[in-house]
């Protein structure tokens, strides 16, 4: 039985995490990594079995692969409470020299990535060979893989929407972070999504929905999505979150997508977030 | 040391062929070889492979972004994926998935692209890639291979499996003469086919051909040519070019590819450092190329046995 208390405590400080990062470089995506704190938090202390002492190859574990890589922020702050480098680490995010590159990289070997993003739509793709390889080797673990929702305006995004039922690729979870929002307005303004769902459907995925900010609702459905792979279909989860969340001047908008809070903002953020597990 | 007059046309064979051959032996000699291809099975002469091991071939369809990327996620697993479709395509459609998910992430994917240059023929600019060795080139960690004949693509098919890191192996359509000695490829090591003082040449891919019947030539009128075949353009092959342009003092590059960012280029870097001398390229300049035959395009945009030794009688004047 998951200690649902202690996963949201988790998320609390990584949402500390993020903003403290973001702040002290006055640079990355504070917006998106939010919200996406509580999945991620489920995926590294709840559903996934991986270990922190890092493999690449990912034999006999589930992988992540993080294709909207400009919310690095939570995922940097998630691996390194889950053990797969120090905490204090996360001061270096952004500076010269750190292994906690701007966009994910495996380039200065940060424990936990396996491939560099943050140019879009491609970590579907990658994911899908991983899942591949995982099933010619008779690994039965899964591939989970997040994608933002903007980023599904790339081309590439479709090309392995249209590979993975074809191939029966059975073994992947695909999260859509559905929070509606990127960087020049809602997804509605820019380029409408159209009907997500439909999208995903006709392409012969598995479709199930996730409220993202609800870690109780994130850890029903990824059970659910568990149960469901190894039936011939890839499954694709579109997780409602909210850009910003946790943060109360930051919800709601798209503004804090790519910019970073100052002292003044920092301070106030931090006073809605408790200190659970110790600052960095 | 080959003895050039002893070389002849007689044997054709496309580079693309010899590529289906390495591939069908590496498939059976390494079980993590994995072929990948985006719809050109045929073109790419995957048959064999496909046929000894269907387990190991991915048909990923016309979605050569997709296929750059599986290619990167069976790496990282530990497979060691062909990403095989035509160089238009391997290339410049592609160059970001390229770049982030293979290069700047370290993966191990062996991109083989055929089709190269303006002797794909009558399909025309649009798949005549001739930019493709100059951004293959400028991606930190690739290997870039450029075979001249079918028996150098079959080796390189072969060697490439042993070599940790990305790769980009380029070949081409048409069927061109064959006469590589067998067990001469070494990855990052230049061929020499003739010993001479005078003028150096150094050829990549079909061009290599062209090079050898203007040495000959070249020869017969009493100039001494020192003939190199570069297959691998990067890593260069730095000591053989030295050696020989420090012997001859002018040079001649041969190849079936842009002029800017083509291997006359990464030479002319080398000698610019080490041993300055007068540089003749034979390469398509700034242009791109059309329908016809392999034959009238290599004549009609400067790349024939002329132009080569030409080139050289130019390069010979001005190093005076």
């Amino acid at each position: 039985m998951a200690d649902i208390d202690n996963l949201n405590a988790i998320a609390t400080q990584v949402r500390r995490d993020i903003l403290r990062q973001t702040h002290a470089c006055q640079s990355g995506h504070p917006g998106g990594s939010l919200g996406c704190a509580d999945f991620l938090v489920a995926l590294y202390f709840e559903i996934m079995k991986h270990d922190p002492a890092f493999q690449m190859k990912g034999e006999h574990e589930d992988m992540f692969f993080l294709s909207n890589g400009h919310i690095s922020p939570v995922w940097y702050s998630v691996l390194a409470r889950a053990n797969y480098f120090p905490v204090a680490e996360l001061s270096t995010f952004r500076r010269l020299n750190s292994r906690l590159q701007g966009h994910p990289a495996t380039h200065e070997g940060l424990p936990g990535i396996r491939v560099a993003s943050g140019s879009l739509g491609q970590g579907m793709s990658v994911a899908i060979g991983a899942a591949l390889a995982k099933k010619m080797n008779g690994d039965d673990r899964l591939v989970y893989v997040l994608t933002g929702d903007g980023e599904l305006q790339e081309g590439q995004v479709w090309e392995a929407a249209m590979f993975a039922p074809h191939h029966k690729v059975d073994n992947l979870i695909v999260t859509v972070d559905w929070n509606g929002q990127q960087i020049d307005g809602s997804n509605e303004d820019v380029l409408s999504l159209g009907d997500l769902e439909g999208k995903w459907k006709t392409f012969g995925w598995t479709v199930l929905h996730m409220d993202g900010n609800d870690i109780s609702d994130i850890i029903r459905v990824m059970a659910e999505a568990k149960a469901q792979t190894g039936q011939g279909k890839p499954i694709c989860i579109l997780m409602k979150t909210e850009m910003g969340y946790g943060v109360d001047f930051m919800m709601g908008t798209h503004a804090w997508h790519g910019k970073a809070p100052n002292d003044e903002q920092l301070a106030n953020a931090l006073s809605q977030l408790e200190e659970t597990k110790g600052d960095y | 040391m080959i003895d050039i007059n002893s070389l002849s046309a007689d044997q054709k064979k496309a580079t693309r062929d010899g590529f289906g051959e390495g591939l069908q032996i590496v498939g059976q000699q390494n079980p993590d070889v994995i072929g990948l291809c985006a719809d050109l099975i045929g073109s790419l002469k995957m048959q064999a492979f496909i046929k000894d091991s269907p387990e190991r071939f991915i048909q990923v369809g016309i979605a050569e972004a997709n296929m750059m990327g599986i290619a990167a996620g069976l790496a990282l697993s530990g497979k060691i994926p062909y990403a095989c479709t035509f160089a238009n395509f391997a290339t410049g459609r592609v160059y970001d998935q390229i770049r982030q998910s293979i290069a700047y992430s370290h993966k191990n994917v062996k991109i083989c692209a055929s089709h190269a240059g303006l002797t794909l023929g009558e399909d025309g600019a649009t798949h005549q890639i001739l930019e493709d060795l100059g951004m293959m080139k400028m991606l930190p960690g690739f290997t870039v291979i450029n075979p001249c004949d079918a028996q150098q693509t079959k080796e390189a098919a072969i060697a490439i499996a042993d070599h940790d890191g990305p790769v980009y192996l380029r070949f081409g359509r048409p069927s061109w003469p064959m006469f590589t000695p067998e067990g001469s490829f070494q990855i990052g090591k230049a061929i020499q086919f003739n010993e001479g003082s005078d003028v150096s040449i150094f050829a990549t891919g079909h061009m290599m051909w062209y090079a050898i019947e203007a040495s000959k030539a070249l020869i017969k009128e009493g100039i001494s040519v020192d003939l190199h075949n570069i297959h691998t353009i990067k890593p260069l092959d730095e000591t053989a070019i030295i050696d020989s342009v420090s012997k001859t003092g002018c040079v001649v590059t041969a190849e079936e590819h842009q002029m800017n960012g083509g291997l006359g280029d990464s030479v002319a870097q080398v000698i610019s450092q080490h041993c300055p001398a007068p540089l003749e390229y034979v390469a398509v300049n700034d242009s791109f190329g059309e329908s016809g035959k392999p034959d009238q395009l290599l004549a009609k945009y400067g790349l024939s046995v002329d132009n080569i030794i030409a080139s050289a009688k130019k390069a010979l004047k001005r190093k005076g």
